[in-house]
């Protein structure tokens, strides 16, 4: 059984947002809500300054708490890929999975239900790859199966350096951020 | 040096840090933990046979709970955003889900407390209504289906007040609440403000002695545990350390001390031990006030957890 998951080149991404705005449109996310955002974040003390751009969104945990969590079993994970996913029509919008997400990766819908990331899973089970994936220009994403030896994912990550973000919170991430 | 972090996301609920529960949630915990506590005293009378006594533990705790019950749960069904959804609750059963296992539990308590209001129903009621005399009636001739009854409270509210703290301690993303002391805490706060509330309404001079005893106990146990709560806080990791100081020179550190500490423990703590020693006499004062701080402990305790979270710039630690 596949599982999905993403590595995201810090050092191709420029945090252009194209990731962003393909992702509202292709899911017609709401407007003001974000199901994948840019984040910048700046260490060190002037002038040996390092910056890290990330296009950031739910990580898909191996250990997702937002499943564990549901009262009525709307955020479950789904088969192909392990991806996880909410059922609006289960959802009765208690916030739980909001509050057990380390990444603050969910957003509730303005009509009541939890929303978030979904891999683009209608695209990816018709042979296309997430909205972010395709349209980014400096082509920073390799999305693929973790579990197979010989996909691109498997081989990127096999050569490269990366970390995942709050590795301490425990629920195993599967975004990987290449150094 | 400090990390500078932006981030394009604008989400009202988590950015900058968790907001998702407002009034609702704090006053619900409040109101399950009390009538949790209610449950266990009336279970209590009910199981040793002292109902005949009819103390107010049997006979006013049952229906107040029900109705305080009630209002927890029309709190909680104001605070979901989805709320023509909320029948899905039962529909299944999550056993992962402290939420699945706190409604089915809700659900358990209602004929429970339906059963321990009738063995002592108030003369007006059994006078209104002759079947909840006949059912009264029944009810008390079976003595062993009464111990039964108040088996089952004790054992349902022990659950519920439980579950109240269960159910913030079981969201990990929130490292001032992962501790399982939160459980043990707000049911020792529910067994609390119930000893309270029967110290405020009790007639007998007996029945407010033994519930002023039984609520500096509970208020003893509630500080042991919230000292054990910080400690394990203090030495937990760096974000659990730094939802720990969020009462320690943070900015929920005048509620905490003033409201939970100082008014809903230490003081009433002060108040009824002088009483019970018979150096001053019972006022309705320390009760208001273990009223009072249980609530004001559930709005700390949720809205700081929200607050607490961890940190951003892993990537900036590393080497």
């Amino acid at each position: 059984m596949a599982r999905y998951g993403m590595a995201i080149d810090t050092r191709k991404c420029v945090g252009c947002m194209d990731c962003v705005v393909a992702c509202k449109t292709e899911n017609q996310v709401p407007a003001g809500e974000a199901r994948d955002w840019i984040a910048y974040e700046t260490a060190g003390a002037f002038p040996t300054l390092r910056m890290e751009i990330r296009s950031e969104r739910c990580n898909h945990c191996d250990r997702p708490p937002c499943v564990a969590c549901c009262p009525t079993g709307a955020s479950h994970v789904a088969q192909p890929g392990h991806v996880v996913l909410v059922t609006p029509g289960a959802c009765i919008g208690c916030k739980a999975c909001l509050a057990s997400c380390p990444y603050d990766a969910r957003f509730v819908h303005p009509d009541g239900y939890a929303d978030k990331c979904t891999f683009c899973l209608h695209r990816v089970n018709g042979g296309l790859e997430p909205a972010c994936v395709s349209v980014c220009p400096s082509r920073c994403f390799t999305f693929g199966d973790l579990d197979d030896p010989n996909s691109a994912i498997s081989r990127t990550l096999a050569s490269r350096r990366g970390h995942t973000l709050l590795p301490a919170a425990g629920t195993g991430p599967r975004i990987v951020y290449l150094d | 040096m400090t990390p500078e972090f932006f981030i394009t996301r604008h989400n009202a609920m988590v950015d900058p840090f968790l907001r998702v529960w407002s009034w609702e949630i704090p006053v619900y915990l409040f109101l399950g933990g009390w009538v949790a506590g209610m449950m266990i005293l009336t279970g209590f009378t009910l199981a040793t046979g002292r109902h005949r006594e009819r103390p107010c533990a049997a006979s006013a705790l049952p229906g107040v709970g029900l109705v305080l019950l009630s209002l927890g749960m029309l709190a909680l069904f104001l605070d979901l955003e989805h709320k023509r959804f909320v029948w899905r609750l039962y529909t299944t059963f999550q056993p992962s889900s402290p939420m699945s296992w706190g409604a089915w539990i809700l659900i358990a308590v209602y004929p429970v407390l339906v059963g321990s209001w009738l063995v002592r129903p108030p003369a007006l009621a059994a006078d209104l209504s002759a079947s909840v005399e006949r059912a009264s009636l029944w009810l008390q001739a079976r003595a062993s289906l009464v111990r039964a009854v108040g088996a089952a409270s004790i054992g349902l509210g022990a659950a519920l007040g439980i579950y109240t703290g269960v159910l913030l301690s079981s969201l990990g993303a929130r490292p001032l609440w992962s501790s399982g002391l939160l459980g043990p805490l707000f049911l020792a706060s529910g067994l609390s403000t119930a000893a309270a509330f029967a110290h405020l309404v009790a007639r007998h001079t007996g029945e407010r002695e033994s519930m002023a005893r039984l609520d500096n106990l509970a208020l003893s146990l509630e500080l042991a545990i919230l000292s054990l709560l910080m400690l394990g806080l203090l030495a937990g990791s760096a974000a659990q350390a730094d939802g720990a100081r969020l009462f320690l020179g943070g900015a929920f550190t005048a509620p905490f001390w003033v409201f939970v500490v100082l008014v809903g423990i230490v003081i009433p703590l002060i108040v009824q031990s002088l009483a019970v020693a018979h150096r001053i006499q019972h006022t309705p004062v320390a009760p208001v006030l273990v009223l009072t701080g249980g609530l004001a402990m559930r709005f700390v305790f949720v809205y700081a957890g929200q607050a607490s979270h961890w940190a951003h710039g892993v990537w900036a630690s590393l080497p």
